[in-house]
Parts: structure tokens; C-alpha cells; sequence
């Protein structure tokens, strides 16, 4: 019975998943629209001689319609083509190729750590719930989840990669695979924030299950307290970190934009920013499919496993 | 270019500040030797991210200026001060009324080995001139009629004009007229003449070029010549100081000033390389009066927006274009400020009160503190002016038609250029809308005038002209600031763009 409704649940989230991606689509292109100016515009920098730009404008094609690019650009999609730079030429294909490899690897690097760390923490200061432990653990994530990213880079390049000497200060000119050390800063700036948020989401839900009255009687039949905490506690605890893990990976595969700022980390959010900044709708569109999939996407996994590890929980989306 | 997070960026500098004060250590300057051949340098530029490309025509960041430079030839390039220096032409001479140029090409070869030939030169410029493409440097090719124009023979090109033109060498040298092999359109392998070749490229990442050997002008010290990207100011300085990378360019002023006596990074400064200024429009209220104009040149406090928006790397201007270049017109006084005499002039022009937008925004670094600055001192003059902050990646564009004041600056270039493309009735991007008939006339007797001290003297007249009541408030000179590490020798200082700026053929390390 189980079984048959996770199916059902399941396409029927997919289906409205597809939905959402081409409100995606249509949204993004028409908000890029919204912005003042084109690629031409764009292009042509300081040196915006009218004549000039009219000219790109037409080697773009963007003198057609708006109806008319979209309904191109989307009858390409469905051919699995994503179009081409308007500004560069080179297929949009090429660049989610180019970024996702880093973008992937800080993301994956990250929530490799997240995951295991948060849930530890959080049992670990949910099993101590208001002792000393648990004060000191509160106080720093609630004080770290307040500082940006921003501002936690520019401390830890100083610090560690300037004044000390001891990590690269940005992956400038780095292959990550062959100098992982660039990664170490990167991470730990992208780790913090998820970090505090899920342990603390982890540490209310395991005190809430703890106070329960199933692990109650769990306890009174005489099972170990590990074994009722780990095995009993925790998977309904975890419904609600899940679930905000999927959120953290949205965010970190949007490129998490200041971080491959500071760090000269060549990711999909570098790539975005240029593009909107470009107005080059091809790329733009292109990174709103990789972002609205992976979305769709995550959040589907997400909530499948909440619904597996607490069924109540799922039943209700 | 793109500056997504410029408040970051200071702040971020700010931060850093205190930390590097404490650890600047002392260096040895070793005895002064002659360059060593071997070695590669990484040089990070500001980036346009995954959108650059390698086409040298299509060249218009600054990193792209400089690897096409490393990449490709033009006939001539700049000198310091804005003169055309021969490079791939070997030499140039009119006919009698210079409207047809002769110009010897040096024997030159591209990495391929084959000759430069005339023929590589009409076709590049050909490219360039194609009506159906949008090429920067078209508008200001276009006085050659190429379909006149002729091989003499392999190294010798006859180009005919569609007029008189005296300066013509400042086509040669224009920004991104490089020399392509015949033919070429496509650029994932470059094949130039100048004096690094082609070896990998990562858009938005990295460019690796090696030394060629058969370089007509020497062949460089450098094995090497990596081009990396970090738009983020504070990045740059951050991989220099940690060893990243030998060369960073476009350094702040703030930066250079705390790193100047820390002894890790040499600091270079090139005076003269940006005009800072805010533009009227001539041709609409308020500013189509001359005394509001005045006024407003009057009220302008130079020496506090040198000091506060440039941090003191600049120096005052005098509302005109190119200190230091060619013609320019250095026996007009500077003017100061005069409050009394700008109320005065604001009471004629009966614009007491007036109250006026300063269109402004993040497109260049400054431009937003200057307009700040500024608005405080015109409102000692009881002028209010609303800082009207708008998008950057279209300020350009909408600076041109919009509005009646904006922030304003421009790299190097000839002061002729400068003239006919920005202050003639016909000019493409006339921001100040400066269009009157006996300038034009000026122009057109300037650069048809063969004797060189006639010709400098209409330029002053001109300039005179615009000192008195044009559109241009020119208050400063930016110096391009880089920053190498200490095992870097040979970098020149020269207004950017031009000919010994980011010359990395000369540079060795030590």
C-alpha cells in the first residue's frame, strides 16, 4: 500500500515538476526582457554608435519578435539543442559543460561534509538539549548563520590565505582537481551558513522526537537509549533537515554567486551573472533549464524521502 | 567591465588592510641586471567571464586588448603621447594632398611562418569594414576606399582615402585594427604575427601563450604568457600578494597607496591614462546656456574629486581632452574654483535654484562617489543635482540620448580621435551633442593641413573653443595603477591602450 502511493505521489509530482520548469522558462525570458537594454546594447560598451548597434541587433536577430525568438530558442530545446551565445557564438551546451564540472565538485564537496556534520551535531546537542553544550553550540550557529558569505570570505582570505600563507586566497588559474587546496576556503565559507541551519532544524526536531510519547515507551520497553535515538528518533527528525538540504542544493548549484566571486571560481553562478549582465538570453535561458531541472529535480528526492522516513510528513505536500 | 559587488570590493580591501600593514615584510633590492630569458608569467585581468572571445576585431575589454596585443600586430600603435609609432608598417608617406598613403610593411611572419603580405593587410581591413558586420574600429577605418585602394606589391599597400587626411597613421594604430592572416574567420586557434603564439584558451578562465621565436622585433623574454581572469579587484591583489600570479592589472588607487611601501608587490602607475569628467548636453535646457556651462566649470572643486575619488592617484584637468598627447592645448590656464563668480554666472543665466539629475552609475569605478562629491559642491553654488543611479550595462547606451548631465570617462586615445568621434556634428557618440558647423569646419582644415605647427594650431583653437563653453567638465586624469610581484622586471608605464602599455614581449622575470 506504501509502495503504490509513493508511485502515485511520485508522478504526479513529476508532472507538476515539467510545469513548473516552463514557468520557469517563460519567466526568466520575459524578466531578462524586462531589462533595460540588449545584448547589443551590451556589446557595444562605451563605443554605443547607433548605427552599430543596430547592426549587431540584426547579426543577432534580435530585430525578430519576441514571440518568435522564444518559440525558436523553445522548439530548439525540444530538439535537446540549447542554442548559442548570442554574444560569443559558442553553444550553450559548452558553457553549462564548462561550469558545471567546478560547480558540481564545491557542491558535492560541500554537502559531502554537510550532511554527516549537521545530523551529528545536532543529535549530539539535541541529546543534551539546554546543558552547557548545548548554549555554546546554539550561540555559534545562530551568531555564524548571521554573517554573509561575503564577509566571512574577505576574514578567512585575509587571515589564511594573506596574513598567514597557509591556503591559496582564490583558485585563480587552479585546476581544483590537481590543487585541491583552493577548494579548502571555498567550502568552509559555503559550509557555514547550511551548517548552522540544518544542525540547528536537526537539534528541534530530535528534541521534539525525543519528548515524544513513542520514544517514551520505546524507553520503557527497555531498549537502549542509543538504539531509541538513532533508530527510533532520528529518522522522523530528519524529515524536516532533508527537506532543507534540498533547498541548501539548489542554492549551492545556483553557483553561490559571491563565493565564485571572491574566490575567482570559474562555476555556473559566474556564468549567470555574466550572461543576465550580457543580456545573453541563450545562456541565461540555458542555465534557467539546468537550475529549474535540478530544482524540480532535488526537491522530488526530497520529499520522497521525507515521506519514506515519515510518511505523515509527506502525505500533507 | 563588470563590477558586480564594487562596495564589496572596498570593503574587502578594507578588511585586508590591517592584516597586511603587520605583515609587510622587508625586500633587497638586488643589483640591477640585464634581462634572463626563460620563465612564465601569469598576468590576471578583469574579465568578461565565458562571453570572450579570441577574435582580435572583436576586442574590447581590456584583457582582450592585451592578448590580441600578444597575439597580433597593428600597422602602427601609440607612443606616450599619442603618436602613431610604426610597428608592422615599417613606414608611411602621403601624396602631395594626403589622400593616398604608401606604407612599407617590415618583413614580418605569422607563428605559421608565413610572410605578412599586403594582401593580409586589405583583407584584415576588409573584415573590419564589412557592411554587414559591427566591428569597433569600422567607423574609424572607414575613411579608406578600399575598393581604390591596392597591393603594390607583397609589401607594399597604396591606400586611398575618400578625402585628404592627415592623420592618417592614427587609423593604423586605431584599437583593434589587427592584422589577420587572409581569409581567416576562424579564431579557436589564432595564428598572428605578434610576439607570443597561440596555445590553449579556457573562456573565462585562462589563455596560455608560448614565446615565438621569429618575432620581427626580437623574440621575447618570456617562455611563457598566462592570462587569467578575476573581475573582483580585491582577488587580483589577493593571488598577487600570494604568489597566484606575477602581473595583476587595473589595481585600485586605495590599493596601490597601502601597498606601495610594503616591499611584497611593486606598484606602477601610468599618469594620463583616463579622463575622468561629467557631460552637459549643449542642445537642451538647462545646459544650452553658455553661462550655466561656465558656471558649472566654475563650481567644479578639481583637487578634492582628484583626491577623494581617485585617492590622489591623478591630476587636475582643465576640461580638456589628452594632457600630455599631441596638440593638446597646454597654454590655456588651468582653471580653479571661483564660487563667487559661478554664483554670478548661475544669477545671469537665471538658474538660481535649479535643480538637475546627474545621471550616473556602477559602469566604471568612481563614477557614483564623483557624482556624490560633485552634487555637494554644486550645492555651494546653490545648485541641487539628484544622483541618478542607473544600470550599468546600458549606461552607455542611455547616456547617449537621455538626460542632460552624466558621469563620464574614456580611455586613451588621439585627441583628432577623440574629436571626430565624439565632438563633430556627425560623430557617432556624441554624448555632449556638441554640433556646430565652424568646429566641424576646424576639424576638416586640421587634418588637411600638411604643416605640423598650422595644423597644432587649429587643434588649440579648437580646444580653446571647448575650454571656453563646451560640454565636457573634465576635473581629472586617472593613473592606471598594476601591480607585479617583486620578480618582475621591464614593465613600462604608458596610458592604457597605448603601445608599451601590458607589453609583456619586454617584460622579464628575474
Amino acid at each position: 500500500m506504501a509502495a503504490v502511493s509513493l508511485g502515485r505521489y511520485t508522478g504526479r509530482r513529476l508532472l507538476l515538476g515539467l510545469v513548473q520548469v516552463l514557468a520557469v522558462l517563460v519567466a526568466v525570458f520575459l524578466l531578462v526582457e524586462a531589462l533595460p537594454g540588449d545584448a547589443a546594447v551590451a556589446l557595444a560598451g562605451d563605443n554605443p554608435d547607433p548605427a552599430r548597434v543596430e547592426a549587431i541587433r540584426a547579426a543577432m536577430g534580435l530585430d525578430q519578435p519576441l514571440v518568435t525568438r522564444f518559440g525558436e530558442w523553445f522548439l530548439g530545446l525540444l530538439r535537446g539543442d540549447l542554442g548559442e551565445s548570442l554574444v560569443s557564438g559558442r553553444p550553450v551546451a559548452q558553457f553549462l559543460a564548462d561550469g558545471l564540472p567546478t560547480t558540481l565538485l564545491l557542491a558535492g564537496l560541500t554537502m559531502l561534509l554537510l550532511v554527516p556534520s549537521s545530523v551529528l551535531l545536532g543529535v549530539f546537542v539535541a541529546r543534551r538539549a539546554g546543558g552547557r553544550a548545548d548554549r555554546v553550540v546554539t550561540a555559534v550557529t545562530i551568531g555564524l548563520h548571521a554573517v554573509p558569505e561575503f564577509a566571512l570570505a574577505i576574514v578567512l582570505v585575509a587571515l589564511f590565505g594573506v596574513r598567514l600563507g597557509w591556503l591559496p586566497p582564490t583558485a585563480l588559474g587552479a585546476d581544483p582537481l590537481a590543487d585541491p587546496a583552493v577548494l579548502v576556503l571555498p567550502v568552509l565559507v559555503l559550509l557555514a551558513r547550511p551548517l548552522c541551519a540544518v544542525t540547528r532544524l536537526v537539534r528541534a526536531a530530535m528534541v521534539d522526537a525525543l519528548a515524544s510519547d513513542y520514544v517514551r515507551h520505546a524507553r520503557r520497553l527497555g531498549l537502549s537509549r542509543a538504539r531509541v535515538d538513532y533508530a527510533h528518533a532520528l529518522p522522523n527528525a530528519l524529515a524536516p533537515a532533508v527537506q532543507q538540504l534540498a533547498r541548501t542544493t539548489d542554492w549551492l548549484l545556483g553557483g553561490v554567486i559571491v563565493v565564485e566571486a571572491v574566490f575567482v571560481i570559474p562555476g555556473l553562478g559566474t556564468s549567470l551573472v555574466d550572461a543576465v549582465a550580457g543580456r545573453d538570453m541563450p545562456v541565461v535561458q540555458g542555465l534557467a533549464v539546468l537550475f529549474g531541472v535540478t530544482t524540480v529535480l532535488v526537491n522530488l528526492l526530497a520529499d520522497v524521502a521525507a515521506f519514506r522516513l515519515a510518511p505523515r510528513a509527506g502525505s500533507a505536500a | 567591465m563588470s563590477d558586480p559587488f564594487p562596495t564589496l570590493r572596498r570593503r574587502g580591501f578594507l578588511a585586508l588592510a590591517g592584516g597586511l600593514a603587520l605583515a609587510g615584510c622587508a625586500s633587497t633590492e638586488p643589483a640591477a641586471s640585464g634581462p634572463r630569458a626563460g620563465g612564465r608569467l601569469r598576468a590576471a585581468f578583469a574579465g568578461g567571464g565565458a562571453k570572450e572571445v579570441l577574435d582580435p576585431h572583436m576586442a574590447s575589454l581590456f584583457v582582450e586588448a592585451a592578448r590580441a596585443k600578444a597575439l597580433y600586430d597593428k600597422l602602427a600603435d601609440f607612443g606616450a603621447d599619442l603618436t602613431p609609432v610604426p610597428r608592422l608598417a615599417e613606414k608611411w608617406e602621403p601624396n602631395a594632398d594626403a589622400s593616398v598613403w604608401r606604407v612599407t610593411l617590415r618583413q614580418a611572419t605569422f607563428h605559421d611562418g608565413r610572410p605578412v603580405r599586403a594582401a593580409d593587410v586589405l583583407a584584415s581591413y576588409a573584415r573590419i569594414l564589412d557592411p554587414k558586420r559591427a566591428f569597433r574600429a569600422k567607423a574609424s577605418l572607414a575613411v579608406i576606399d578600399l575598393k581604390a585602394s591596392r597591393a603594390v606589391d607583397d609589401r607594399t599597400v597604396e591606400f586611398t582615402l575618400s578625402r585628404p587626411y592627415v592623420e592618417f597613421p592614427n587609423v593604423l594604430a586605431t584599437f583593434s585594427a589587427y592584422i589577420t592572416p587572409e581569409s581567416t574567420e576562424d579564431f579557436t586557434k589564432p595564428v598572428g604575427s605578434g610576439p607570443f603564439s597561440f596555445v590553449s584558451f579556457a573562456p573565462g578562465r585562462s589563455t596560455l601563450l608560448k614565446r615565438y621565436p621569429g618575432y620581427w622585433e626580437g623574440a621575447a623574454h618570456l617562455d611563457e604568457l598566462e592570462f587569467v581572469l578575476a573581475n573582483e579587484e580585491s582577488a587580483r591583489v589577493n593571488a598577487l600578494l600570494a604568489g597566484q600570479v606575477e602581473y595583476a592589472h587595473d589595481l585600485s588607487p586605495v590599493t596601490a597607496r597601502a601597498h606601495e611601501a610594503g616591499g611584497r608587490v611593486k606598484i606602477l602607475r601610468s599618469p594620463n591614462s583616463g579622463i575622468q569628467a561629467f557631460a552637459m548636453k549643449v542642445d537642451r535646457p538647462p545646459f544650452d546656456n553658455r553661462d550655466l556651462r561656465e558656471a558649472m566649470f566654475l563650481l567644479a572643486d578639481r583637487p578634492q574629486l582628484v583626491e577623494s575619488v581617485l585617492s590622489g592617484s591623478g591630476q587636475v584637468a582643465n576640461d580638456l581632452y589628452g594632457k600630455g598627447y599631441l596638440h593638446y592645448a597646454d597654454d590655456i590656464p588651468q582653471r580653479t574654483r571661483d564660487l563667487d563668480k559661478a554664483r554670478f554666472l548661475i544669477k545671469r543665466a537665471g538658474a538660481e535654484g535649479l535643480k538637475v539629475p546627474l545621471n550616473t552609475s556602477e559602469a566604471a569605478t568612481g563614477f557614483v562617489e564623483a557624482a556624490t562629491v560633485f552634487a555637494d559642491q554644486a550645492k555651494q553654488a546653490g545648485i541641487t543635482i539628484e544622483v541618478a543611479v542607473g544600470d550599468k550595462d546600458t549606461f552607455w547606451a542611455d547616456t547617449l540620448k537621455n538626460g542632460s548631465l552624466s558621469s563620464f570617462r574614456s580611455g586613451a586615445m588621439p585627441i583628432e580621435s577623440h574629436v571626430s568621434q565624439r565632438l563633430l556634428s556627425k560623430s557617432t557618440t556624441n554624448v555632449t551633442k556638441w554640433a556646430r558647423p565652424e568646429f566641424d569646419a576646424m576639424y576638416d582644415k586640421a587634418v588637411s593641413t600638411l604643416d605640423s605647427s598650422a595644423r597644432d594650431s587649429v587643434y588649440r583653437e579648437m580646444q580653446r573653443t571647448l575650454h571656453a563653453e563646451g560640454g565636457y567638465l573634465v576635473w581629472g586624469f586617472a593613473d592606471w595603477v598594476v601591480g607585479t610581484s617583486a620578480a618582475v622586471d621591464g614593465v613600462l608605464t604608458a596610458p592604457a591602450n597605448s603601445l608599451d602599455w601590458a607589453r609583456f614581449d619586454r617584460v622579464w622575470l628575474r
